[in-house]
């Protein structure tokens, strides 16, 4: 709990911050986008936790989604398959392509910076070349498919705010992902993995099926999400759909107080993080006075000073207590 | 002996092995080993490095498949494919290297692979009191919500001893456990062993550590050149005859010596005050070709010590001269510069580059030195290199070897190698923190007699140990360190180990408490 609380400070100031400089922030209408950007990032984020929180590292979130976000209406309206198995083989490739990652980092030994590195490259380009670089769309049709991204659910007493469907599936992921994290042993093992690997090898653990595990669940929930984006906007273009989206999910795991060296984190403090990431994005479309352009370099200063800020309140804190140690 | 036949008879044997032969490329690790344990004993196994005991400790716990050669368990055939395997029979490593997962709490590591379970969900309520009991049989008393990382070493042993248990383990192997315990701990750590001596488990126990051998075994089998070089048995364990069956040849380590010259002061310090113990001011000096030993126990100050005064952690206070001259505070180059040089106690973090060869290690110092972005002399650095290999003995294939293949003596002598290479840039001060750490015994005698040698042509020794012995055998001043406080200066007449130990122990509770 208390390790979310610089992150949620963090995120309550630049929401004030942001409603004073711009009226249009607490509508319904923009909290309503907000909520519904924050969930879909949130499920990057979290597949970005769990193998952060193994010790690993998945840069192949962005193009996951870009491939999953263009080959579903690829399938849906070039191709003419109906929706169960288009959502299936979709899905299913996402799955397939986390565990080739899991294997060949764990069975071959490879860097897992380089495995997912050529997975980013590899799965633009695949995109991009399996439609000629065409944008691909609903045009218009599958309505019901479409809600489960762009759906909105009344929310009694009010007409003007609904809220998102991917709230929603955010939400049920979130509560099994924070089972599974602290609930079950495979959770149990994923932190011991990225705590000391070496202590859980010779604790007789399958390291390996552990680690391939979490970056096939990673790449999974970036396919779902890369659905659910395509779902909401309606419709994507190969050369930049999810684009950089691997590092609004890190910087969002990182902020919510997963560490790079493994062994932590918490489901709360990583959703929290994904929100801070939109809010900010946000933030720099609302007020006047900040530049659209210079988005990214705002964005890399506030997670910069939100991690110095961190270390350099742990730094106090331990000082404090060896402080205390002294005297007492 | 006749006591030892009965003895051994009457507790019926564990765990046998029988003529092990393992080899490596080029290597002949073990030849016709044999190793009997019988239960309710503590069997130490000592050697020097490169004796081959790291290697029976594999192949004993599973890590590692003889070429030839049986294991018995009762008294029948034992085959171990896996750590894992020879977990479940009962046969559990302690690694000198604790193999926890710092982020996890107490419960979490002593349950780590064989957690309770409750529909497929972790059984918390299970699983803390599986290790409350463990814990308890061990007299640990930590909360078990406690991230391992923020436990002393000595507390973290003992997690990993009820990690074992907790597996039913009936045989321990422990690698070295007291390496890196203070003297406290480590009598409670045997305290635990002879405890579950009473219980009937059954220890192998590795240890440098002679003296603590006496203190412990019930039998100790030495190994030599991957042989069985001999065992000694209750009375007959004596430091002497132990060195003898390790060395093959009466040596003592430790000889008398002639008394030193000193010659100017080298080394002054003055008023320091470490980031660690900022409230103690320490005043002390080192003569041109003087061994002072720093006593102490674990804790009390001595690597903050080493490390204020060659500046990788600035002092907060205090001055440092080196013949004279002040050296600027915090800073390593300066101190380098002026004549001071660290032999750090972590070898293979602070001291070595374990992926670069010996060339490159011995060769770090003096191109530093000798300036950033100039050319390298290859030349010059491959001569230093085999110079510093001639000289200081590092046994090795060439000055191309990994450093990380080296036996723990030969990488502390390309540590010192670093220093010592190049004739014109040795330092005048040399300090140097538990340089015999995980050394084995012929390396130790090595380098003691390179030290009296250093000393002998002028250079000022700053020697930190944990090792009484050492200490007494090599210093000409022994400084003894308390919680940061220097509490004593003992000249070489009224050194000893009581001595040391008086002044380095903590006061009386009934003092401490005014």
């Amino acid at each position: 709990m208390k390790k979310i609380l610089g992150i949620l400070g963090l995120l309550i100031a630049i929401c004030v911050f942001t409603s004073v400089a711009s009226p249009y922030f607490l509508t319904a209408f923009n909290i309503e986008n907000l909520l519904r950007r924050s969930a879909l990032f949130g499920i990057l984020s979290i597949g970005a936790g769990i193998v952060i929180m193994g010790r690993g590292i998945d840069l192949s979130i962005g193009s996951v989604v870009c491939l999953t976000g263009i080959v579903t209406p690829w399938l849906l309206t070039e191709h003419g398959w109906s929706v169960g198995p288009a959502v299936v083989v979709v899905l299913g490739l996402a799955l397939t392509l986390g565990v080739a990652h899991g294997l060949l980092i764990t069975r071959l030994g490879l860097q897992p910076f380089l495995v997912t590195l050529c997975g980013l490259l590899l799965y633009r380009g695949i995109a991009r070349g399996l439609t000629a670089d065409q944008t691909q769309g609903f045009r218009g049709e599958f309505a019901a498919l479409r809600h489960l991204g762009n759906g909105r659910i009344p929310v009694p007493g009010s007409d003007s705010f609904a809220l998102p469907v991917p709230c929603l599936i955010v939400g049920i992921l979130a509560v099994g992902a924070a089972v599974l994290l602290h609930r079950t042993v495979y959770g149990r093992h994923l932190l011991a993995v990225g705590s000391n690997e070496e202590a859980a090898r010779y604790s007789g653990i399958d390291t390996r099926r552990v680690t391939t595990v979490s970056y096939a669940l990673c790449s999974l929930l970036a396919g779902l999400g890369g659905l659910l984006f395509v779902l909401d906007v309606g419709s994507a273009q190969p050369v930049d759909f999810g684009n950089f989206y691997e590092l609004y999910a890190i910087a969002a795991a990182v902020l919510g107080g997963c560490s790079l060296r493994g062994g932590v984190g918490t489901i709360t403090g990583i959703l929290i993080g994904a929100a801070v990431m939109q809010v900010l994005r946000n933030m720099i479309t609302l007020t006047d006075w900040i530049p659209d352009t210079v988005e990214y370099a705002v964005i890399g200063a506030v997670i910069l000073a939100g991690v110095v800020v961190d270390e350099l309140v742990k730094r106090w804190a331990a000082a404090r207590a060896r402080n205390l140690a002294d005297t007492g | 002996m006749v006591a030892d036949e009965r003895r051994l008879t009457a507790t019926p044997l564990v765990l046998e092995a029988c003529g092990l032969h393992k080899r490596f490329p080029g290597v002949h690790a073990l030849t016709d080993v044999d190793l009997r344990l019988a239960s309710g004993e503590i069997l130490a196994v000592i050697g020097e490095n490169g004796a081959g005991k790291s290697t029976l400790m594999k192949v004993l716990s599973g890590a590692l498949a003889p070429d030839a050669g049986e294991l018995r368990l009762d008294g029948r055939p034992l085959r171990l494919r896996s750590v894992q395997e020879a977990l479940a029979r009962g046969v559990a490593l302690i690694h000198q290297e604790l193999m926890l997962a710092g982020d996890l709490d107490v419960t979490a590591n002593i349950t780590l692979g064989r957690e309770p379970r409750r529909f497929g969900f972790l059984d918390r309520r299970a699983a803390e009191e599986l290790a409350r009991r463990h814990l308890g049989e061990l007299g640990l008393e930590v909360a078990l919500d406690t991230p391992v990382s923020a436990l002393a070493l000595g507390q973290r042993q003992l997690v990993e001893i009820a990690k074992a248990l907790a597996t039913d383990a009936r045989i321990l192997i422990m690698d070295e456990p007291t390496s890196s315990l203070s003297a406290t701990e480590a009598t409670k750590l045997f305290d635990v062993m002879r405890a579950l001596r009473r219980r009937g488990k059954s220890i192998i126990y590795i240890s440098h550590r002679l003296g603590e051998v006496r203190g412990i075994a019930d039998r100790v089998l030495v190994l030599r050149d991957g042989a069985n070089a001999g065992e000694l048995t209750a009375g007959a364990i004596e430091h002497d005859a132990m060195v003898g069956l390790m060395l093959g040849r009466c040596e003592s380590v430790l000889r008398e010596r002639a008394p030193r010259t000193h010659g100017p002061l080298a080394l002054d310090v003055r008023g320091l005050r470490t980031a660690a113990y900022p409230t103690q001011a320490v005043d002390f000096s080192v003569a041109a070709g003087e061994f002072v030993g720093l006593a102490g126990l674990v804790g009390a100050g001595r690597t903050e010590l080493l490390e204020a005064v060659f500046g990788i952690v600035p002092a907060r206070a205090g001055t440092v001269r080196v013949a004279g001259r002040d050296v600027p505070r915090g800073s390593v180059a300066a101190a380098i510069a002026a004549g001071l040089a660290l032999v750090p106690e972590d070898r293979k973090r602070h001291g070595l580059v374990l992926e670069q060869d010996v060339r490159a290690n011995v060769s770090m110092v003096a191109s530093t030195r000798r300036g950033g972005f100039g050319r390298r002399d290859r030349k010059a650095e491959r001569d230093s290199a085999r110079r510093a290999i001639d000289e200081l003995g590092v046994r090795t294939r060439d000055d191309r070897t990994n450093v990380r293949t080296l036996s723990g003596g030969n990488q502390q002598k390309v540590v010192l190698g670093k220093w010592l290479a190049e004739p014109e840039l040795r330092p005048r001060v040399l300090l140097l923190d538990e340089p015999t750490r995980g050394v084995d015994v012929g390396s130790k005698a090595e380098i003691y007699r390179l030290l009296d040698r250093l000393a002998a042509d002028g250079m000022g020794i700053l020697f930190a140990s944990s090792e009484a012995e050492e200490v007494l055998a090599l210093a000409d001043r022994v400084l003894v360190l308390r919680e940061g406080e220097l509490t004593g200066v003992l000249g070489r007449d009224e050194a000893s180990e009581e001595a040391i130990l008086r002044l380095a122990a903590e006061p009386r509770a009934s003092e401490c408490s005014a």
